[in-house]
């Protein structure tokens, strides 16, 4: 009997991507194939879309492009692999034969992610296999790190509450492993796994179906008051409920994200909606059965609107809510009460409450490699060698050196003296909440620079902050290079997202604790006007904030920007 | 008009009278004087010879080469124009065309030969050549001859092939008719030398008739050579090599308009170049020389760095180095070479500035030291354009020569500057030479294509005809170089044509992408089944590269494909590609 997912009807033909996802046979294509093929270091577009369910896709460095065409060479191309690590925790060893790959076949840096993921770029085509055979020997993997499926799942890294930390991390390994793609063609491809003979849909990807979800799909849970998993701009944000310290369940918000397109109205970024309480034993079932939703009535004609947001703001948050009782055959509880304090993370040491310390370092940009002076990679490599706990990799692109004993904590002392290593303290606090995305040279969606640019911003900003004494004070600012908003620029008290090269839109009024998006300021300008508009703002903000008033909090007030109270009047000015 | 040992049939004496002379000439007094030369060299022999009764005999005229490049086919065609005749029968023809069994019947044997590697003949002559040293070769006492040998003094076995030929001609009892002239690489003036004597002693032999033709001398309006180039000038200039490469591999476009030169694909165009000023300093300065010093080249007065812009003072040889042993005190030069390894081993990589340096204190005066020094030779680039698909254009691909030797950097004299100094609009010495051993076959006859680095040169040229004609001969090429990101050479156009079909099959090694080195010749091993089932259906093998790296390795894996697919023993599949080779359907162009 064949058992196949029956998808409602959707007006007009499906986009081009659902295509290649339906003949390629559970994730397969011609990757084989085009992965050998010698003539060229690419593949072809349909193989690179499939190629992102294996967590990795095709990039060229665009600062060689035009010079290569002229010298009758294809683009520099090399892949990006991004490894799927639940709640951005790694071993020493896997932190190690990381570090190892970035050098043998990546470009010497790792990047940590906005999603606490690990990511390598500069790959070469015959080298991604050896990647993946790599990081399987520490059981790593990077099935679905990319492409229409959930993607790596966040976890607030709170370095305090150990036992808790722990408890709801394994809740995020779990939600990860029950919603990976089941389909056995990753292990065909990269680890030399038999060839299984097609059975039946419904065996073959029970929750996904052959052709997976309409668009990517996003699940983080954060433990209050630390808000360092930006929960609002997931699909789906697990709020932690603690009672007498103990957990109790998890607050449900669905149908944030953060991506959209310039002059496309129909695009915003938006928050997830808060729809209910659930006690940990449902956490499994209610994000499948959410997941099954957008599935189902996702949209797959254009993918710039397949995004589960649209989908429920599209038929409403009470349809959704019916929807999903249905689907679970019980209705979720009241939401409870809780409090989000920021989303930046705690720098330097902290001992935890099971007397475990926990050692928090600012990554700029979330990039490690060995810089002129200042060893990062190489003093993480040492650390690594001796560290018997384990890396934390923050929602914020930083790293955190979890559960060091406090007979080791001595030697890592040493080491992180040693090579000079940073928790951040010499920075300015407005650097220190500061993300950029990847961006270019390696991003084929970048507009502008990001990553190579917002440290030299910042550094200009902080001669403004420096002149009206705010040097310390806390200020989220995240720039993307385009609208789809790694950085989850959209949400930052300052943002920008790349126009053009130069070229950005100004945000303001993002809140500090990630509870509300922003609102575009200034259209489409440069580094000289960035500056000169921020001076003032900032200056009247130093002599004019309330008590305790954030940054963000204060442009709304003095009237620069109106608040955005729902990703559908982000554009409304 | 000037003229020097080298490059005119006269001695040092005549050459200094004739050199005060000419320059003073009216042009009306020099039309006159030719008009004198050409009737006396007319008249002269029969009017001192015995009235010809041997004047009605018909005199068969074999006119061998043995070409590489296509010098000396060129010189073996001229001359048999030269020797157009009511009462000469002439053929000129391939040593590897020539059936050995008409040896005996030969009556006037010329024969133009180059020289190939380390001493060898030409491809297309190593039959010949070996039948000829053989016990097999008959007796020639009834043979008269001439040879005529084209080499590089820069080489060890400077004009090698040539000589074998001349003394073996003599052992198997042949009468010189000529004494044999070894050509260096600027041999345009010594060939036509050779043919002018070729043709009175044969006029002489024979006592041919009073009506004798004169020589037909270059015109130099549509036949360009090293002495009377085309200047192209340069359309394009593209480093091939992306950043991080070892290497420099320039692609130029050059304009042939104006000129009426067009070339088949595996053609040769040769650039004549100028020693660099910095070169030039170099050398002054290590010879303690005024480079405003006046000099005489060729009758031409000039300033001594001007006439060494276009003097050899890059190659060194054991000829030059003997050349120099008089004009120093310091015995050490001497005993380098004396000894062959030492020497070859010293020279690799050195120039005369090195000697210079190295060997003082030195004796000779400007005027002496130049004389030492030969013409600078021309460099030879496959062409890597196709005249068809890019009419009155052609394209070279150029590999950057450079390394440090004794401590100092070094460049090659071409590819240096064309690397360095060359900008587009500039204009280049060019001529072409045709390379008759290294064609396209029928359009239906599939081809291998084998190169390495600038190797790909003629194969671009290949295709691009190919795709020109439209025509459906399969096509395979086995390219490697060091790594694939940056030195895939003309990468996109390769994926083209095999998209479009023009090319149906690539292998590429890059040898440095991995650990253990791979290179074409593993590709071709891989391959072996497909590659002999090619074979087997007539395909044409061509290898274009360095002959060192890639020239044997390449035969050794094709012999090993023929012992492997053909079942052969090793001597067995050698032949067989000998056999190939004879057949023209293995074709080389190795360096």
């Amino acid at each position: 009997m064949t058992e196949k997912i029956v998808l409602p009807p959707q007006e007009g033909p499906f986009s081009d991507v659902e295509r290649i996802k339906e003949e390629s046979n559970y994730l397969r294509g011609t990757l084989e194939k085009t992965m050998e093929y010698p003539i060229s270091s690419g593949i072809p577009d349909d193989d690179n879309r499939l190629m992102k369910f294996h967590g990795s896709y095709l990039q060229d460095d665009r600062d060689l492009r035009n010079e290569r065409a002229k010298q009758k060479l294809e683009p520099a191309y090399q892949f990006m692999v991004r490894v799927r690590t639940p709640g951005g925790v790694a071993t020493p060893e896997q932190w190690l034969t990381m570090d190892r790959l970035s050098d043998e076949v990546g470009n010497g840096t790792l990047k940590l992610t906005t999603r606490q993921a690990f990511q390598l770029h500069g790959i070469l085509k015959w080298n991604v296999k050896k990647f993946m055979q790599g990081i399987n020997e520490v059981l790593l993997d990077s099935l679905a790190a990319c492409g229409d499926v959930n993607r790596n799942v966040m976890c607030n890294a709170n370095p305090y509450q150990s036992k808790l930390h722990a408890e709801v991390f394994e809740w995020s390994a779990k939600l990860s492993e029950h919603l990976l793609p089941r389909t056995t063609a990753y292990h065909e491809l990269w680890l030399n796994g038999e060839k299984v003979v097609d059975t039946q849909e419904k065996e073959i990807e029970p929750i996904y179906g052959s052709l997976y979800l309409p668009r990517k799909f996003k699940i983080g849970i954060a433990i209050p008051p630390h808000n360092d998993a930006d929960i609002y701009s997931q699909d789906i944000g697990f709020i932690a409920i603690l009672e007498n310290g103990q957990l109790t369940g998890f607050n449900v918000l669905v149908g944030g994200g953060m991506g959209m397109t310039h002059g496309d109205d129909t695009t915003y970024p938006q928050l997830g909606r808060l729809i209910g309480f659930i006690t940990p034993d449902k956490l499994l079932e209610t994000a499948e059965k959410i997941m099954t939703i957008q599935r189902d009535y996702g949209n797959r004609k254009e993918r710039k609107n397949a995004r589960f947001k649209y989908t429920i703001d599209k038929r409403g948050l009470d349809w959704f809510k019916e929807e999903l009782h249905r689907r679970l055959g019980w209705n979720i509880e009241e939401a409870r009460p809780f409090q989000f304090d920021h989303t930046g993370d705690r720098y330097g040491w902290i001992k935890g409450e099971d007397g475990k310390w926990h050692y928090t370092l600012f990554i700029q940009n979330g990039r490690i490699k060995d810089f002129e002076d200042y060893p990062l990679k190489t003093g993480l490599r040492e650390i690594a060698k001796v560290h018997t706990g384990e890396f934390r990799l923050t929602g914020n692109q930083n790293l955190v050196i979890g559960n060091v004993s406090p007979q080791k904590k001595k030697k890592i002392d040493e080491l992180i003296k040693q090579y000079n290593i940073t928790a951040g303290e010499f920075y300015s606090a407005l650097r220190r909440n500061s993300i950029a995305c990847v961006s270019l040279p390696t991003c084929g969606l970048a507009m502008a620079e990001a990553e190579r640019y917002l440290p030299s911003l910042v550094e200009k900003i902080e001669v403004i902050l420096d002149d009206v004494g705010l040097r310390d004070e806390e200020i989220v600012i995240r720039m993307s290079g385009c609208p789809n908003g790694c950085s989850r620029a959209a949400m930052g008290e300052i943002g920008f997202i790349g126009k053009g090269p130069g070229k950005y839109n100004m945000y303001l009024g993002g809140g500090f604790t990630g509870d509300r998006l922003n609102k575009i300021y200034r259209e489409n300008i440069g580094e000289e006007e960035i500056l000169s508009e921020l001076r003032p703002i900032i200056t009247r903000y130093a002599a004019e904030r309330l008590q305790g008033e954030r940054f963000g909090d204060f442009v709304i007030r003095a009237g620069y920007v109106a608040a955005t109270t729902d990703g559908t009047n982000f554009h409304t000015v | 008009m000037t003229l020097q040992v080298i490059n005119s049939p006269f001695n040092e004496q005549q050459v200094k009278i004739l050199n005060e002379l000419l320059p003073n000439l009216t042009s009306q007094q020099k039309i006159w004087l030719t008009g004198y030369l050409a009737a006396a060299s007319a008249e002269g022999p029969a009017a001192v010879q015995e009235p010809a009764q041997v004047a009605q005999q018909t005199k068969e005229i074999t006119i061998l080469f043995a070409s590489q490049t296509g010098n000396s086919q060129k010189i073996a065609k001229k001359l048999g124009a030269a020797l157009e005749n009511p009462n000469h029968q002439i053929t000129v023809t391939s040593m590897g065309d020539y059936k050995v069994n008409n040896l005996k019947k030969l009556d006037h044997l010329f024969i133009v030969a180059s020289t190939h590697g380390e001493g060898e003949p030409p491809d297309n002559a190593i039959s010949f050549y070996e039948y000829l040293h053989s016990k097999r070769a008959p007796k020639l006492d009834n043979v008269k001859y001439a040879v005529l040998s084209l080499g590089d003094s820069s080489y060890e076995f400077f004009c090698k092939t040539g000589i074998d030929f001349d003394e073996r001609l003599k052992a198997l009892g042949a009468t010189s008719i000529v004494p044999r002239i070894d050509c260096d690489v600027d041999f345009d003036a010594d060939a036509d030398a050779w043919i002018q004597q070729v043709t009175e002693a044969l006029a002489t032999s024979t006592a041919a008739s009073p009506a004798a033709q004169t020589v037909q001398v270059p015109t130099g309006t549509s036949d360009y050579s090293r002495s009377n180039p085309f200047y192209a000038e340069v359309l394009e200039k593209v480093n091939l090599n992306g950043r991080g490469s070892n290497k420099e591999t320039i692609h130029l476009e050059l304009s042939l308009e104006g000129s009426g030169l067009t070339y088949e694909p595996g053609d040769v165009l040769a650039i004549v170049p100028e020693n660099s000023d910095h070169l030039i300093a170099l050398l002054l300065a290590a010879l303690g020389f005024d480079g405003t010093q006046k000099v005489t080249v060729d009758g031409n007065e000039s300033a001594l760095q001007d006439a060494l812009k276009h003097l050899d003072i890059t190659a060194l040889s054991k000829t030059l180095l003997n050349k120099f042993i008089p004009y120093t005190q310091n015995t050490e030069l001497g005993a380098l070479i004396e000894d062959r390894d030492v020497l070859n081993a010293y020279v690799y990589g050195r120039d005369v500035i090195d000697i210079v340096e190295t060997f003082s204190p030195w004796t000779w005066t400007p005027q002496q030291f130049i004389e030492q020094l030969r013409k600078i030779p021309a460099r030879e680039y496959s062409i890597s354009s196709s005249y068809a698909a890019y009419p009155e254009e052609v394209h070279l691909t150029i590999g950057k020569v450079f390394h440090e030797t004794g401590g100092r950097y070094r460049e090659g004299v071409v590819s240096g500057n064309v690397a360095t100094n060359v900008e587009i609009g500039d204009k280049l010495a060019v001529y072409v030479k045709q390379n008759p051993n290294f064609k396209l076959p029928a359009d239906s006859v599939p081809i291998i294509m084998i190169g390495a680095g600038t190797g790909i040169a003629p194969f671009r040229s290949f295709l691009q005809e190919r795709e020109e004609q439209g025509t459906q001969g399969k096509s395979w090429l086995f390219f490697g170089d060091q790594h694939f990101v940056t030195d895939f050479l003309y990468q996109v156009e390769w994926q083209r044509w095999l998209k479009e079909g023009t090319l149906t099959n690539m292998n590429v090694a890059f040898s440095r992408d991995q650990q253990e080195k791979i290179y074409v010749q593993h590709r071709l091993i891989e391959n072996a089944k497909e590659v002999f089932e090619w074979i087997e259906q007539g395909a044409n093998i061509y290898l274009c590269g360095d002959e060192k790296t890639l020239g044997h390795s390449v035969n050794e894996a094709l012999i090993t494909i023929f012992e492997q697919q053909k079942q052969l023993s090793r001597d067995e599949a050698a032949d067989y590609l000998k056999e190939l080779q004879k057949q023209k359907r293995y074709q080389r162009d190795v360096y």
